[in-house]
Protein backbone atom coordinates (compact mmCIF):
# COMPACT_ATOMS: atom_id res chain seq x y z
CA UNK A 1 0.00 0.00 0.00
CA UNK A 2 1.61 3.13 -0.96
CA UNK A 3 0.95 6.81 0.40
CA UNK A 4 1.88 9.44 -1.70
CA UNK A 5 1.51 13.05 -0.41
CA UNK A 6 2.83 14.90 -3.47
CA UNK A 7 -0.56 13.57 -5.45
CA UNK A 8 -3.58 16.21 -5.35
CA UNK A 9 -6.06 13.80 -7.50
CA UNK A 10 -8.07 11.72 -4.83
CA UNK A 11 -7.62 8.65 -7.39
CA UNK A 12 -3.47 8.99 -6.93
CA UNK A 13 -3.70 9.54 -2.87
CA UNK A 14 -3.92 5.92 -2.09
CA UNK A 15 -3.57 2.96 -4.87
CA UNK A 16 -6.39 0.68 -4.47
CA UNK A 17 -5.72 -2.40 -3.06
CA UNK A 18 -3.96 -4.99 -4.79
CA UNK A 19 -5.23 -8.13 -5.13
CA UNK A 20 -8.71 -9.93 -4.36
CA UNK A 21 -8.60 -8.49 -0.51
CA UNK A 22 -10.40 -5.30 -0.81
CA UNK A 23 -13.58 -5.07 1.65
CA UNK A 24 -10.92 -6.10 4.39
CA UNK A 25 -7.72 -4.12 2.93
CA UNK A 26 -7.96 -2.32 6.29
CA UNK A 27 -7.03 -4.61 8.45
CA UNK A 28 -8.53 -3.47 11.48
CA UNK A 29 -12.29 -1.58 11.80
CA UNK A 30 -11.07 1.21 13.38
CA UNK A 31 -11.14 4.79 11.78
CA UNK A 32 -7.23 5.65 11.56
CA UNK A 33 -6.59 1.88 9.63
CA UNK A 34 -9.53 2.64 7.36
CA UNK A 35 -8.04 6.19 6.30
CA UNK A 36 -4.94 5.09 5.72
CA UNK A 37 -5.55 1.91 3.70
CA UNK A 38 -8.23 3.57 1.84
CA UNK A 39 -7.87 7.68 1.74
CA UNK A 40 -10.29 10.24 2.54
CA UNK A 41 -13.82 10.36 1.35
CA UNK A 42 -14.12 11.06 -1.90
CA UNK A 43 -16.95 13.66 -3.31
CA UNK A 44 -19.06 12.29 -6.23
CA UNK A 45 -22.23 13.95 -7.44
CA UNK A 46 -24.89 12.11 -8.92
CA UNK A 47 -24.16 11.82 -12.62
CA UNK A 48 -20.81 10.86 -12.30
CA UNK A 49 -21.49 8.40 -9.25
CA UNK A 50 -24.08 6.48 -11.65
CA UNK A 51 -21.99 6.61 -14.99
CA UNK A 52 -18.82 5.00 -12.49
CA UNK A 53 -21.09 2.73 -11.45
CA UNK A 54 -22.20 2.04 -14.87
CA UNK A 55 -18.56 1.37 -16.06
CA UNK A 56 -17.74 -0.58 -12.81
CA UNK A 57 -20.59 -3.31 -13.52
CA UNK A 58 -21.30 -3.45 -9.53
CA UNK A 59 -24.57 -5.25 -8.93
CA UNK A 60 -26.17 -5.87 -5.97
CA UNK A 61 -25.21 -7.75 -3.29
CA UNK A 62 -28.13 -8.44 -1.34
CA UNK A 63 -29.44 -11.35 -3.30
CA UNK A 64 -31.33 -9.92 -6.22
CA UNK A 65 -28.16 -8.89 -7.80
CA UNK A 66 -29.76 -5.72 -9.51
CA UNK A 67 -27.57 -3.18 -11.21
CA UNK A 68 -26.24 -0.95 -8.49
CA UNK A 69 -26.20 2.35 -11.25
CA UNK A 70 -29.26 1.12 -12.38
CA UNK A 71 -31.33 1.81 -8.47
CA UNK A 72 -29.29 4.72 -7.94
CA UNK A 73 -30.50 6.43 -11.59
CA UNK A 74 -33.81 5.39 -10.77
CA UNK A 75 -33.88 7.48 -7.94
CA UNK A 76 -35.98 10.66 -9.60
CA UNK A 77 -34.15 14.01 -9.80
CA UNK A 78 -38.27 15.97 -8.91
CA UNK A 79 -36.80 18.33 -6.18
CA UNK A 80 -37.76 15.53 -3.10
CA UNK A 81 -34.96 14.91 -1.12
CA UNK A 82 -34.86 11.32 -1.19
CA UNK A 83 -33.54 8.44 2.09
CA UNK A 84 -30.79 6.12 1.82
CA UNK A 85 -31.56 2.52 3.33
CA UNK A 86 -28.38 0.32 4.15
CA UNK A 87 -29.50 -3.04 4.25
CA UNK A 88 -27.23 -4.80 6.82
CA UNK A 89 -30.69 -7.45 8.07
CA UNK A 90 -29.29 -10.48 6.88
CA UNK A 91 -31.76 -12.82 7.74
CA UNK A 92 -30.59 -16.03 5.92
CA UNK A 93 -29.16 -18.11 8.30
CA UNK A 94 -26.99 -19.34 5.64
CA UNK A 95 -25.33 -15.87 5.53
CA UNK A 96 -22.74 -13.95 7.43
CA UNK A 97 -21.10 -11.89 5.30
CA UNK A 98 -22.60 -8.47 6.07
CA UNK A 99 -22.06 -8.91 9.72
CA UNK A 100 -18.41 -9.59 8.67
CA UNK A 101 -18.08 -6.63 6.95
CA UNK A 102 -20.08 -4.19 9.55
CA UNK A 103 -17.73 -5.63 12.12
CA UNK A 104 -14.56 -5.26 10.23
CA UNK A 105 -14.98 -2.77 7.97
CA UNK A 106 -17.58 -0.52 9.37
CA UNK A 107 -16.28 2.79 8.03
CA UNK A 108 -16.12 1.37 4.20
CA UNK A 109 -20.06 1.04 4.67
CA UNK A 110 -20.51 4.08 6.26
CA UNK A 111 -18.69 5.95 3.51
CA UNK A 112 -21.01 4.52 0.63
CA UNK A 113 -23.91 5.92 2.93
CA UNK A 114 -22.30 9.20 2.98
CA UNK A 115 -20.97 9.09 -0.80
CA UNK A 116 -24.74 8.09 -1.92
CA UNK A 117 -26.68 10.25 -0.01
CA UNK A 118 -24.17 12.89 -0.58
CA UNK A 119 -24.49 12.29 -4.59
CA UNK A 120 -28.39 12.24 -3.73
CA UNK A 121 -28.83 15.48 -1.65
CA UNK A 122 -30.50 12.75 0.68
CA UNK A 123 -32.74 13.98 3.39
CA UNK A 124 -32.04 11.15 5.67
CA UNK A 125 -29.30 8.41 6.20
CA UNK A 126 -30.44 5.04 8.05
CA UNK A 127 -29.06 1.31 8.64
CA UNK A 128 -31.00 -1.85 9.15
CA UNK A 129 -29.15 -4.67 10.80
CA UNK A 130 -29.34 -6.63 13.80
CA UNK A 131 -28.13 -5.66 17.26
CA UNK A 132 -25.02 -7.77 17.42
CA UNK A 133 -23.52 -5.62 14.14
CA UNK A 134 -24.66 -2.40 14.74
CA UNK A 135 -22.86 -2.18 17.75
CA UNK A 136 -19.87 -1.97 15.47
CA UNK A 137 -21.39 0.87 13.12
CA UNK A 138 -22.01 2.81 16.48
CA UNK A 139 -18.30 2.85 17.61
CA UNK A 140 -17.34 3.67 13.72
CA UNK A 141 -19.72 6.75 13.83
CA UNK A 142 -18.91 7.57 17.17
CA UNK A 143 -14.74 7.79 15.88
CA UNK A 144 -15.90 9.65 13.10
CA UNK A 145 -18.31 12.21 15.12
CA UNK A 146 -21.03 11.66 12.49
CA UNK A 147 -24.28 11.18 13.39
CA UNK A 148 -26.15 11.70 10.88
CA UNK A 149 -26.74 8.37 9.93
CA UNK A 150 -29.62 6.55 11.89
CA UNK A 151 -29.30 2.85 13.06
CA UNK A 152 -32.05 0.29 13.74
CA UNK A 153 -32.02 -3.12 14.63
CA UNK A 154 -33.75 -5.80 12.37
CA UNK A 155 -35.69 -8.49 13.76
CA UNK A 156 -34.29 -12.00 13.74
CA UNK A 157 -36.67 -12.92 10.81
CA UNK A 158 -35.90 -14.82 7.50
CA UNK A 159 -37.56 -11.82 5.70
CA UNK A 160 -36.46 -8.99 7.46
CA UNK A 161 -33.92 -7.88 4.76
CA UNK A 162 -36.84 -7.91 2.29
CA UNK A 163 -36.71 -4.29 1.01
CA UNK A 164 -40.24 -3.15 1.48
CA UNK A 165 -39.82 -4.79 4.64
CA UNK A 166 -36.93 -2.77 5.62
CA UNK A 167 -38.98 0.24 5.19
CA UNK A 168 -41.50 -0.66 7.12
CA UNK A 169 -39.50 -1.10 10.17
CA UNK A 170 -37.86 1.90 9.56
CA UNK A 171 -41.22 3.96 9.79
CA UNK A 172 -41.91 1.94 12.85
CA UNK A 173 -43.93 -0.39 11.66
CA UNK A 174 -43.70 -4.70 11.32
CA UNK A 175 -40.70 -5.91 9.37
CA UNK A 176 -42.67 -7.70 7.09
CA UNK A 177 -42.69 -6.74 3.32
CA UNK A 178 -45.67 -4.53 1.89
CA UNK A 179 -47.64 -5.17 -1.20
CA UNK A 180 -45.71 -3.40 -4.19
CA UNK A 181 -47.04 -1.29 -7.05
CA UNK A 182 -44.26 1.53 -7.09
CA UNK A 183 -40.76 1.54 -7.21
CA UNK A 184 -39.54 2.40 -3.76
CA UNK A 185 -36.76 4.61 -5.23
CA UNK A 186 -40.18 6.58 -6.37
CA UNK A 187 -42.12 5.98 -2.98
CA UNK A 188 -40.64 4.50 0.10
CA UNK A 189 -40.06 5.33 3.98
CA UNK A 190 -42.68 8.04 4.01
CA UNK A 191 -43.32 8.45 0.54
CA UNK A 192 -40.08 9.82 -0.13
CA UNK A 193 -37.94 8.36 -2.78
CA UNK A 194 -35.98 6.16 -1.12
CA UNK A 195 -32.54 3.63 -1.96
CA UNK A 196 -32.28 0.66 -0.49
CA UNK A 197 -28.75 -0.93 -1.17
CA UNK A 198 -27.09 -3.75 0.76
CA UNK A 199 -24.07 -2.97 2.95
CA UNK A 200 -21.64 -5.18 0.12
CA UNK A 201 -22.84 -3.04 -2.31
CA UNK A 202 -22.70 0.45 -0.63
CA UNK A 203 -18.85 -0.53 0.39
CA UNK A 204 -17.94 -1.45 -3.23
CA UNK A 205 -19.72 1.95 -3.86
CA UNK A 206 -16.99 3.37 -1.25
CA UNK A 207 -14.01 1.81 -3.19
CA UNK A 208 -15.32 2.44 -6.62
CA UNK A 209 -15.77 6.36 -5.81
CA UNK A 210 -12.43 6.09 -5.02
CA UNK A 211 -10.43 4.00 -6.93
CA UNK A 212 -12.37 4.01 -10.43
CA UNK A 213 -14.36 1.69 -12.54
CA UNK A 214 -11.03 0.12 -14.21
CA UNK A 215 -9.53 -0.97 -10.68
CA UNK A 216 -12.80 -2.53 -9.63
CA UNK A 217 -13.01 -4.52 -12.85
CA UNK A 218 -9.47 -6.04 -12.27
CA UNK A 219 -10.44 -8.65 -10.56
CA UNK A 220 -13.34 -10.79 -11.62
CA UNK A 221 -14.42 -11.53 -15.03
CA UNK A 222 -16.03 -8.89 -17.99
CA UNK A 223 -19.48 -9.82 -17.30
CA UNK A 224 -19.55 -10.10 -13.43
CA UNK A 225 -16.42 -7.67 -12.16
CA UNK A 226 -14.97 -7.26 -8.71
CA UNK A 227 -14.86 -9.04 -5.72
CA UNK A 228 -17.70 -10.32 -3.95
CA UNK A 229 -18.28 -11.59 -0.39
CA UNK A 230 -19.41 -15.19 -0.05
CA UNK A 231 -19.96 -17.10 3.16
CA UNK A 232 -19.06 -20.58 2.59
CA UNK A 233 -20.60 -23.01 5.58
CA UNK A 234 -21.60 -27.02 5.22
CA UNK A 235 -19.67 -30.51 5.84
CA UNK A 236 -16.58 -29.57 6.24
CA UNK A 237 -16.41 -26.23 8.41
CA UNK A 238 -17.99 -22.56 8.23
CA UNK A 239 -19.91 -20.40 8.35
CA UNK A 240 -16.93 -18.67 7.03
CA UNK A 241 -17.01 -15.00 4.94
CA UNK A 242 -14.64 -15.06 2.02
CA UNK A 243 -13.86 -12.28 -0.21
CA UNK A 244 -13.59 -14.05 -3.95
CA UNK A 245 -12.98 -12.70 -7.61
CA UNK A 246 -16.24 -12.98 -8.97
CA UNK A 247 -16.61 -15.84 -11.52
CA UNK A 248 -14.34 -18.49 -10.28
CA UNK A 249 -15.61 -21.63 -10.44
CA UNK A 250 -17.17 -23.53 -7.03
CA UNK A 251 -14.99 -26.36 -7.28
CA UNK A 252 -12.20 -23.78 -7.12
CA UNK A 253 -13.69 -22.16 -4.18
CA UNK A 254 -14.55 -24.93 -2.08
CA UNK A 255 -10.42 -27.03 -2.79
CA UNK A 256 -9.01 -23.40 -2.26
CA UNK A 257 -11.06 -23.16 1.33
CA UNK A 258 -9.72 -26.36 1.91
CA UNK A 259 -12.78 -28.44 1.39
CA UNK A 260 -12.09 -32.48 0.32
CA UNK A 261 -14.27 -32.26 -3.00
CA UNK A 262 -14.87 -36.18 -2.25
CA UNK A 263 -16.89 -35.44 0.65
CA UNK A 264 -19.27 -33.26 -1.10
CA UNK A 265 -22.67 -34.71 -2.23
CA UNK A 266 -23.79 -31.37 -3.42
CA UNK A 267 -23.70 -27.91 -2.79
CA UNK A 268 -26.61 -25.15 -1.65
CA UNK A 269 -25.83 -22.44 -3.73
CA UNK A 270 -27.70 -18.73 -3.25
CA UNK A 271 -29.00 -19.95 0.12
CA UNK A 272 -32.17 -21.38 1.39
CA UNK A 273 -34.14 -19.65 -1.44
CA UNK A 274 -31.26 -21.07 -3.65
CA UNK A 275 -30.63 -23.59 -5.43
CA UNK A 276 -29.25 -27.75 -5.04
CA UNK A 277 -26.14 -28.53 -7.65
CA UNK A 278 -25.04 -32.14 -7.74
CA UNK A 279 -21.58 -32.80 -7.51
CA UNK A 280 -20.83 -32.69 -11.33
CA UNK A 281 -22.25 -29.17 -11.61
CA UNK A 282 -19.94 -27.77 -9.07
CA UNK A 283 -17.43 -26.87 -12.18
CA UNK A 284 -19.87 -24.04 -12.83
CA UNK A 285 -19.13 -20.21 -12.54
CA UNK A 286 -19.95 -18.40 -9.52
CA UNK A 287 -21.43 -15.34 -11.14
CA UNK A 288 -24.82 -14.56 -12.86
CA UNK A 289 -23.16 -15.87 -16.39
CA UNK A 290 -22.20 -18.76 -14.89
CA UNK A 291 -24.99 -19.91 -12.85
CA UNK A 292 -27.49 -19.40 -14.62
CA UNK A 293 -27.35 -22.57 -17.02
CA UNK A 294 -27.47 -24.71 -14.43
CA UNK A 295 -30.37 -22.34 -12.95
CA UNK A 296 -28.61 -21.37 -10.07
CA UNK A 297 -27.95 -17.74 -8.99
CA UNK A 298 -25.65 -16.17 -6.84
CA UNK A 299 -28.24 -15.02 -4.28
CA UNK A 300 -26.07 -13.16 -1.26
CA UNK A 301 -22.75 -15.15 -1.80
CA UNK A 302 -24.17 -18.56 -0.46
CA UNK A 303 -22.60 -21.76 -0.52
CA UNK A 304 -23.08 -24.35 1.68
CA UNK A 305 -21.88 -28.06 0.79
CA UNK A 306 -23.76 -31.19 1.63
CA UNK A 307 -21.62 -33.85 2.70
CA UNK A 308 -21.89 -37.33 1.26
CA UNK A 309 -23.37 -38.62 4.21
CA UNK A 310 -26.22 -36.95 4.25
CA UNK A 311 -29.44 -36.85 2.47
CA UNK A 312 -30.34 -33.84 0.42
CA UNK A 313 -33.78 -34.81 0.69
CA UNK A 314 -33.93 -34.75 4.58
CA UNK A 315 -31.93 -31.33 4.11
CA UNK A 316 -34.26 -29.71 2.37
CA UNK A 317 -37.40 -31.11 4.12
CA UNK A 318 -35.86 -29.58 7.25
CA UNK A 319 -35.11 -26.18 5.42
CA UNK A 320 -38.29 -26.13 3.92
CA UNK A 321 -39.94 -26.58 7.09
CA UNK A 322 -38.02 -23.52 8.46
CA UNK A 323 -39.23 -21.37 5.45
CA UNK A 324 -42.85 -22.25 5.87
CA UNK A 325 -42.30 -21.44 9.54
CA UNK A 326 -40.69 -17.72 8.24
CA UNK A 327 -44.06 -16.51 6.30
CA UNK A 328 -44.61 -13.31 7.47
CA UNK A 329 -48.35 -14.76 7.33
CA UNK A 330 -49.94 -11.83 5.31
CA UNK A 331 -50.26 -13.68 2.16
CA UNK A 332 -52.43 -16.73 1.41
CA UNK A 333 -51.08 -18.83 -0.87
CA UNK A 334 -47.77 -18.50 1.21
CA UNK A 335 -49.49 -19.28 4.40
CA UNK A 336 -51.17 -22.14 3.38
CA UNK A 337 -48.80 -23.41 0.47
CA UNK A 338 -45.19 -23.50 2.35
CA UNK A 339 -46.23 -26.05 4.93
CA UNK A 340 -47.91 -27.52 2.35
CA UNK A 341 -44.75 -27.68 0.11
CA UNK A 342 -42.71 -28.90 3.11
CA UNK A 343 -45.20 -31.15 4.55
CA UNK A 344 -44.77 -33.57 0.98
CA UNK A 345 -41.29 -32.65 0.61
CA UNK A 346 -41.25 -34.30 4.40
CA UNK A 347 -43.32 -37.54 3.55
CA UNK A 348 -40.96 -38.12 0.72
CA UNK A 349 -37.87 -37.31 2.95
CA UNK A 350 -38.68 -39.54 5.52
CA UNK A 351 -40.15 -42.83 4.21
CA UNK A 352 -43.54 -42.65 2.31
CA UNK A 353 -43.08 -44.64 -0.88
CA UNK A 354 -46.39 -42.97 -2.33
CA UNK A 355 -45.07 -42.37 -6.23
CA UNK A 356 -47.28 -39.44 -6.57
CA UNK A 357 -45.28 -37.22 -4.25
CA UNK A 358 -42.41 -35.34 -6.66
CA UNK A 359 -45.69 -34.61 -8.97
CA UNK A 360 -47.87 -33.06 -5.99
CA UNK A 361 -44.33 -31.50 -4.49
CA UNK A 362 -43.91 -29.45 -8.50
CA UNK A 363 -47.93 -28.60 -8.66
CA UNK A 364 -47.95 -26.54 -4.92
CA UNK A 365 -44.61 -25.40 -6.06
CA UNK A 366 -45.77 -23.75 -9.50
CA UNK A 367 -49.17 -23.07 -7.39
CA UNK A 368 -47.21 -20.51 -4.77
CA UNK A 369 -44.70 -19.18 -7.48
CA UNK A 370 -45.52 -15.44 -8.25
CA UNK A 371 -48.37 -15.31 -5.76
CA UNK A 372 -47.73 -13.17 -2.73
CA UNK A 373 -46.22 -9.68 -1.93
CA UNK A 374 -42.83 -10.59 -1.78
CA UNK A 375 -40.77 -13.77 -3.44
CA UNK A 376 -40.61 -15.66 -0.34
CA UNK A 377 -42.90 -18.30 -1.96
CA UNK A 378 -41.42 -18.46 -5.03
CA UNK A 379 -37.88 -18.96 -3.27
CA UNK A 380 -39.22 -21.55 -1.66
CA UNK A 381 -40.30 -23.34 -4.50
CA UNK A 382 -37.61 -22.75 -6.19
CA UNK A 383 -35.41 -24.62 -3.54
CA UNK A 384 -38.38 -27.36 -3.54
CA UNK A 385 -37.97 -27.68 -7.21
CA UNK A 386 -34.15 -27.98 -7.48
CA UNK A 387 -34.00 -30.62 -4.68
CA UNK A 388 -36.33 -32.67 -6.67
CA UNK A 389 -33.79 -31.79 -10.07
CA UNK A 390 -30.02 -32.47 -7.84
CA UNK A 391 -31.59 -35.63 -5.75
CA UNK A 392 -33.36 -37.08 -8.76
CA UNK A 393 -31.82 -40.43 -8.54
CA UNK A 394 -32.55 -40.55 -4.41
CA UNK A 395 -35.97 -39.25 -5.11
CA UNK A 396 -36.26 -42.78 -6.98
CA UNK A 397 -34.67 -44.38 -4.56
CA UNK A 398 -36.85 -43.20 -1.80
CA UNK A 399 -39.93 -44.16 -3.57
CA UNK A 400 -38.31 -47.57 -3.65
CA UNK A 401 -38.46 -47.09 -0.17
CA UNK A 402 -34.56 -46.65 0.28
CA UNK A 403 -31.73 -43.75 0.61
CA UNK A 404 -28.95 -43.18 -1.59
CA UNK A 405 -27.21 -42.48 1.40
CA UNK A 406 -28.54 -43.43 4.76
CA UNK A 407 -30.13 -46.85 3.98
CA UNK B 1 -51.93 3.51 -31.93
CA UNK B 2 -50.43 0.24 -29.52
CA UNK B 3 -53.17 -1.43 -28.05
CA UNK B 4 -53.55 -0.90 -24.14
CA UNK B 5 -53.20 -3.09 -22.01
CA UNK B 6 -55.01 -3.59 -18.57
CA UNK B 7 -53.76 -5.60 -15.54
CA UNK B 8 -55.50 -6.41 -12.96
CA UNK B 9 -53.10 -6.34 -9.55
CA UNK B 10 -53.55 -8.55 -6.52
CA UNK B 11 -52.88 -7.64 -3.23
CA UNK B 12 -52.15 -10.40 -1.48
CA UNK B 13 -51.50 -8.74 2.07
CA UNK B 14 -55.23 -8.00 1.82
CA UNK B 15 -56.89 -11.06 -0.07
CA UNK B 16 -58.90 -13.38 2.21
CA UNK B 17 -59.80 -15.43 -0.52
CA UNK B 18 -63.40 -14.63 -0.51
CA UNK B 19 -64.01 -15.56 -4.07
CA UNK B 20 -65.90 -12.92 -5.50
CA UNK B 21 -63.84 -12.22 -8.13
CA UNK B 22 -63.68 -15.91 -9.27
CA UNK B 23 -67.07 -15.59 -9.39
CA UNK B 24 -67.90 -12.64 -11.80
CA UNK B 25 -63.89 -13.50 -13.60
CA UNK B 26 -64.36 -17.02 -14.29
CA UNK B 27 -62.68 -16.66 -17.80
CA UNK B 28 -59.71 -15.55 -16.06
CA UNK B 29 -59.76 -17.25 -12.46
CA UNK B 30 -59.93 -20.50 -10.84
CA UNK B 31 -59.48 -21.16 -6.70
CA UNK B 32 -56.94 -22.73 -5.69
CA UNK B 33 -56.75 -25.47 -3.14
CA UNK B 34 -57.56 -23.05 -0.12
CA UNK B 35 -59.90 -20.35 -2.34
CA UNK B 36 -57.20 -17.85 -2.93
CA UNK B 37 -57.55 -16.51 -6.73
CA UNK B 38 -55.76 -18.00 -9.36
CA UNK B 39 -54.82 -16.92 -12.71
CA UNK B 40 -52.25 -16.74 -15.25
CA UNK B 41 -49.18 -13.87 -14.43
CA UNK B 42 -49.40 -14.75 -10.46
CA UNK B 43 -49.63 -11.12 -9.19
CA UNK B 44 -50.57 -9.07 -12.03
CA UNK B 45 -53.27 -10.36 -14.49
CA UNK B 46 -53.75 -9.06 -17.88
CA UNK B 47 -57.11 -8.32 -18.57
CA UNK B 48 -58.70 -8.63 -22.18
CA UNK B 49 -60.64 -5.92 -23.68
CA UNK B 50 -63.68 -7.47 -23.10
CA UNK B 51 -63.42 -8.09 -19.54
CA UNK B 52 -62.44 -4.66 -18.31
CA UNK B 53 -66.11 -4.37 -17.37
CA UNK B 54 -66.03 -7.16 -15.15
CA UNK B 55 -62.99 -6.48 -13.75
CA UNK B 56 -63.59 -3.30 -12.98
CA UNK B 57 -66.50 -5.01 -10.88
CA UNK B 58 -64.70 -7.44 -9.07
CA UNK B 59 -62.34 -4.57 -7.91
CA UNK B 60 -64.63 -2.77 -6.81
CA UNK B 61 -66.85 -5.33 -5.41
CA UNK B 62 -63.61 -7.10 -3.45
CA UNK B 63 -64.56 -7.28 0.37
CA UNK B 64 -61.10 -6.78 0.95
CA UNK B 65 -60.01 -4.31 -1.65
CA UNK B 66 -57.30 -6.57 -2.77
CA UNK B 67 -57.57 -5.81 -6.27
CA UNK B 68 -56.44 -2.87 -8.09
CA UNK B 69 -56.73 -2.49 -11.69
CA UNK B 70 -53.92 -0.71 -13.96
CA UNK B 71 -54.03 1.01 -17.19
Amino acid sequence: MTTDQSTVSIRDHVAGPAGTTRLFAAGSADFGSHQAAFGPLPAMDRARLIDELLQSGLDGRGGAGFAAWQKLASVPADGRRPVVVANGAEGEPLSQKDAALLHNAPHLVIDGILIAGRSLGAKELHLFAGAEQLAPVARALKERGEVRIRLHEAPDTFISGEATAVVSAISGSLAVPGDRTKRLTNSGLNGRPTLVHNVETLAHLALISRFGPAWFRSVGTGSSPGSRLITLSGNTAGPRVYEIPTGVRLTEILVSTGVDLHSVRAALVGGYHGTWLAVDQLDARFSKEGLAPVGARTGAGIIMTLGSGSCGLAATADILAYLAGQSARQCGPCINGLPAIASVFARLAYGDTNGKLPQEISRLAALVTGRGSCAHPDGTARLALSALAAFASDVDAHLRGRCEVLR
Amino acid sequence: MTERKVTMHIDWTRCDGRGLCVELLPELLTRDDWGYPVGRGGSEIAIPQNLEYAAQDAAALCPTQALRLHK
